[in-house]
């Protein structure tokens, strides 16, 4: 057990923690030439392209020190958002120590110190680690003065390298053998392993991976899930090089799979602990959360004959997603969908994009909304997610939304920017550091509503992407809300309708009226889009009609031609949605979901 | 290479392209070949596209003699500055000689072609253009709006924004303009660009056309279509040659229009034209039934003044011919 090091790697997105991680398995032989590929550890597509990772993935990197031992190194990587913070949690749960990635241009950000703060808060050895010193930019006495007085660590233990250009990268794995502890446990005690993730593999079902505290496993054992109290037969244990390698046993210390016929990732908890049934351990682990959505949307095919396609490929998705929810849905403009549920915005644009791109489908999404709480007069409290869902206003008596604690980092000078634009969102109690002269941590109280739009875009934009941003759920607080439709031609289309806060409810019928008179094409007739609360029309736009798009000659050789075309525009027609007589293009729900970028 | 193909032939038309550049006699062994090769009613309509330059009265008279008893004219414009714009060889003298010359020569069928919509133009002087030509009391009158295709010289000019199209509300301004003008003239608007003195002056060669009926295109890039069949020759002159001289059909490709095919066209090419088109069970039309979304769409247009529903005829008003293109979408659409 004492040639084990169980660790993660945690950065600030675009740090370079992939390439780093590459680099790793890299120099530890686990890969060659030939199978190399960039980021090993990001394998979906939208990692890969996003840079970051979405899942935690473990490897078992064999290395040789240069006291002659052979180390066991298992890396766990970590998803780098804010949205997937509890699956970080478990990560670093399994972790003995860490290496704290800091970018030598970038210098310390939002979520560096956030992620200090979890490792802080689960003893982890911490080891910084200054990357991209090759960089024209690098500044590496600057990020050793910001180690010190914003990170309260020793710039001294700090290590250098550029996992680009492979330098410093054998200091990092001795530093890794020797300055990060061994773990600890019994073999001999009854099972206890930590679920940090599980995927979804179509031959064996979930691959289950954790990290052993205490005990042993084996093939032929039987588990217990101490959450939900199911138990399996183990049909194989291992740990991941390149791809899944088998092995007798796992015991404590390790960090490794599990594979027991769990059907999908969806009877798995991350967190929550295995135990042999025969030999239980008295309680679980600590720290498990089940993961809740905080954003939900209604996601709708844009051909109705695709709906039974989109439900085959929810589910399919579903396999290896645990976090996703969704439940049938149906919209009186839009027909048949799924009400579904994310962890955040990102969350739903990678669910969006995986659907659109995997399983080939043209999907609509209706506007995200929060979860927020509705007390009526008869004492009754709603939790509502879905705008369909919304009481008539009169029997309301206290309506609240979550709120959620942002922390920004950013240069002093966008400070009025910053706090302009958190104003606007309706921050709320600002709290203020200086970590450092010239640079400012700021707190704000927010709606999570006024920030799921597209906030942290335009925080980067106005602090010209030197502000970083980091937040956690809060509470609920008392809100003025309504119920915002929109209107097009008289017909009320509702996966447009939208939960609002009362003194926002104008501007964002605005902002929907004048994106929808851009996306929507004109017609034969004029198009009057309305936005209206019960029955208070509180925005108006109109789509002036086109009179004349004839062609002015249509002879035998024409004709062809012109069939052609109407058979194309017939088939592009198909793929918009019908609303009374007016055909509404995808991209107009989308430009509605998008706030202004004024 | 056509034998038993095609019954008889009740039109003949010279045209696409300027077929006037042939001599009398060119045109002769032209006509006594077709007469040879194929069956040609006693009652034929026999027209010729002219450009105004080559229609000198000697020529107007052969012409008359060979057997043609429809003029096509290609006056375009009787405004010389849009002419020399639109790249024309003839002035507005040049094309009102033609006129008198066609007369003259005893043509009583004569059809006037007139550009507008050009980018320069104003509507009052298209209304002069228009009135110029109702002074010669033509039979036919086609009106084509402007058309700036992609890869021609205007194409060219538009792409690099030196020619600013006009934009579809004065298009229609013009559109409705010409209408009004030669529906006062007495002029019977029967096709989106065609306008005829009387119901029985219509082109009887284009409506074929618009009616599926067959017909057959002879020389290069020609389009010929019978039974469902359509098929077009060589673009290539080289290729053309080719196959006329190896005796084989100078085909470059072909379609076989299936039912629904039949019917997109039937629709689109029916509401080019006043008559409009007959709504069809067969093709999923539903005079009386509301649930339909065709009835929704019918009421909707009808309520925009663009067409008429009566006894079962959908038919376009002259509003709704100039949308003819979308409204044959949104039918088909509910098809």
């Amino acid at each position: 057990m004492d040639r084990i090091r169980n660790f993660s790697i945690i950065a600030h997105i675009d740090h370079g923690k992939s390439t780093l991680a590459d680099r790793l398995i890299q120099h530890c032989g686990v890969s060659d030439e030939r199978t190399f590929r960039n980021q090993i550890l990001d394998t979906m597509d939208i990692e890969r392209e996003r840079g970051i990772t979405i899942k935690s993935q473990a490897i078992t990197l064999p290395y040789t020190a240069k006291d002659g031992h052979e180390y066991i190194l298992n890396l766990i990587d970590t998803p780098g958002h804010v949205d997937f913070s509890y699956e970080v949690s478990r990560a670093l749960a399994s972790c003995e120590g860490v290496l704290l990635l800091i970018d030598a241009a970038q210098g310390v950000q939002a979520q560096t110190v956030a992620n200090l703060y979890m490792a802080m808060e689960h003893n982890l050895e911490i080891i910084p680690v200054i990357n991209k010193i090759d960089l024209p930019a690098a500044d590496v006495n600057r990020v050793m003065e910001q180690i010190d007085s914003e990170l309260g660590l020793d710039p001294y233990a700090s290590l250098r390298c550029s996992a680009k250009e492979g330098t410093g990268i054998e200091d990092i794995l001795e530093a890794i053998v020797h300055r990060l502890p061994s773990p600890t446990g019994t073999p001999d005690k009854p099972l206890s392993a930590l679920i940090f993730d599980a995927k979804y593999d179509s031959f064996r079902g979930t691959i289950i991976n954790c990290r052993l505290l205490d005990g042993t496993v084996r093939s032929g054992d039987i588990i217990r899930f101490m959450h939900n109290g199911e138990t399996y037969k183990v049909e194989e244990v291992g740990h991941f090089l390149l791809a899944r390698h088998p092995m007798e046993s796992l015991s404590a210390g390790a960090v490794g799979y599990i594979i027991a016929g769990v059907k999908t990732v969806s009877d798995v908890n991350i967190g929550d602990t295995i135990t042999l049934d025969r030999n239980p351990r008295p309680q679980p682990l600590p720290g498990f959360r089940e993961i809740k959505p905080v954003v939900f949307a209604s996601i709708y095919p844009i051909a109705s004959d695709d709906y039974e396609e989109l439900a085959v490929s929810l589910e399919k998705y579903k396999l290896n997603d645990a976090a996703f929810t969704y439940q049938k849905d149906s919209s009186a403009a839009l027909g048949q969908g799924f009400r579904c549920g994310f962890l955040g915005l990102l969350h739903l644009d990678i669910v969006q994009e995986r659907l659109e791109r995997e399983y080939d489908l043209s999907i609509i999404l209706s506007v995200p909304s929060v979860r927020y709480r509705v007390t009526l007069h008869s004492g009754e409290t709603m939790m509502i997610d879905n705008p369909i869902h919304f009481p008539n206003p009169v029997a309301i008596e206290v309506s609240e939304e979550p709120y959620i604690r942002a922390t920004m980092f950013f240069p002093e000078k966008y400070m009025g920017a910053v706090m302009k634009l958190c104003r606007e969102k309706r921050g709320e109690t600002p709290v203020v550091h200086y970590p450092n002269p010239g640079r400012v941590e700021l707190v704000f109280d927010m709606p999570l509503a006024e920030v799921i739009t597209d906030f942290y875009d335009k925080l980067k934009t106005i602090t010209q992407g030197y502000g970083s941003f980091d937040y956690e759920l809060a509470d609920y607080r008392e809100s003025p809300l309504a119920l915002l439709d929109i209107l097009v031609n008289g017909e009320k289309v509702d996966a447009l309708s939208q939960i609002v806060h009362r003194i926002k409810a104008r501007e964002r019928a605005l902002h929907a009226c004048e994106r929808l008179k851009e996306e929507i094409p004109r017609q034969m007739f004029k198009i009057a889009i309305q936005g209206a609360i019960g029955s208070e029309i509180v925005a108006r736009s109109t789509i002036s009609p086109f009179r004349k798009d004839v062609t002015a000659k249509c002879y035998g050789g024409d004709i062809t031609r012109k069939r052609k075309l109407l058979e194309k525009q017939k088939k592009g027609k198909k793929r918009m949605k019908m609303v009374g007589s007016v055909s509404i293009p995808q991209s107009a729900f989308i430009a509605v979901l998008k706030s202004d970028e004024s | 290479m056509y034998e038993g193909m095609f019954e008889s032939f009740d039109t003949i038309y010279f045209g696409g392209g300027t077929p006037s550049i042939l001599s009398p006699r060119e045109l002769e062994t032209i006509i006594t070949a077709l007469r040879n090769a194929f069956a040609i009613t006693p009652d034929f309509e026999m027209t010729i596209e002219t450009n105004p330059c080559d229609l000198t009265s000697g020529y107007a008279e052969s012409l008359r003699s060979l057997g043609f008893n429809r003029l096509s004219l290609g006056i375009q414009s009787f405004d010389n500055a849009l002419l020399s714009f639109l790249g024309r060889r003839h002035t507005s003298r040049v094309a009102e000689d033609a006129i008198i010359n066609a007369e003259k020569a005893g043509f009583e069928n004569v059809g006037l072609d007139f550009i507008y919509g050009v980018p320069s133009q104003s509507i009052i002087s298209w209304k002069e253009t228009l009135s110029k030509a109702l002074s010669y009391s033509p039979s036919h009158i086609s009106c084509y709006q402007l058309t700036i295709e992609d890869a021609t010289p205007l194409g060219l000019l538009r792409e690099k924004s030196l020619l600013h199209t006009i934009g579809d509300s004065l298009e229609y301004g013009f559109f409705m303009a010409t209408s009004r003008t030669l529906d006062d003239a007495g002029y019977i608007h029967y096709e989106v660009s065609n306008f005829a003195k009387h119901p029985l002056l219509r082109s009887r060669h284009n409506e074929k056309y618009w009616n599926h009926t067959p017909y057959l295109g002879l020389g290069p890039s020609a389009h010929s279509f019978l039974q469902g069949r359509r098929w077009w020759n060589h673009r290539s002159l080289h290729n053309y040659m080719k196959d006329i001289l190896a005796q084989k059909k100078p085909v470059e490709d072909d379609e076989t229009l299936t039912m629904e095919q039949l019917e997109t066209e039937a629709l689109f090419l029916g509401l080019r034209t006043s008559r409009g088109i007959e709504l069809k069970e067969s093709c999923g039309f539903y005079k009386d039934d509301p649930s339909n979304s065709l009835s929704a769409v019918l009421k909707k247009l009808i309520d925009a003044g663009l067409i008429t529903l009566e006894s079962g005829i959908v038919a376009p008003t002259i509003k709704g011919l100039a949308v003819g293109d979308s409204l044959a979408l949104s039918l088909l659409h509910t098809m």
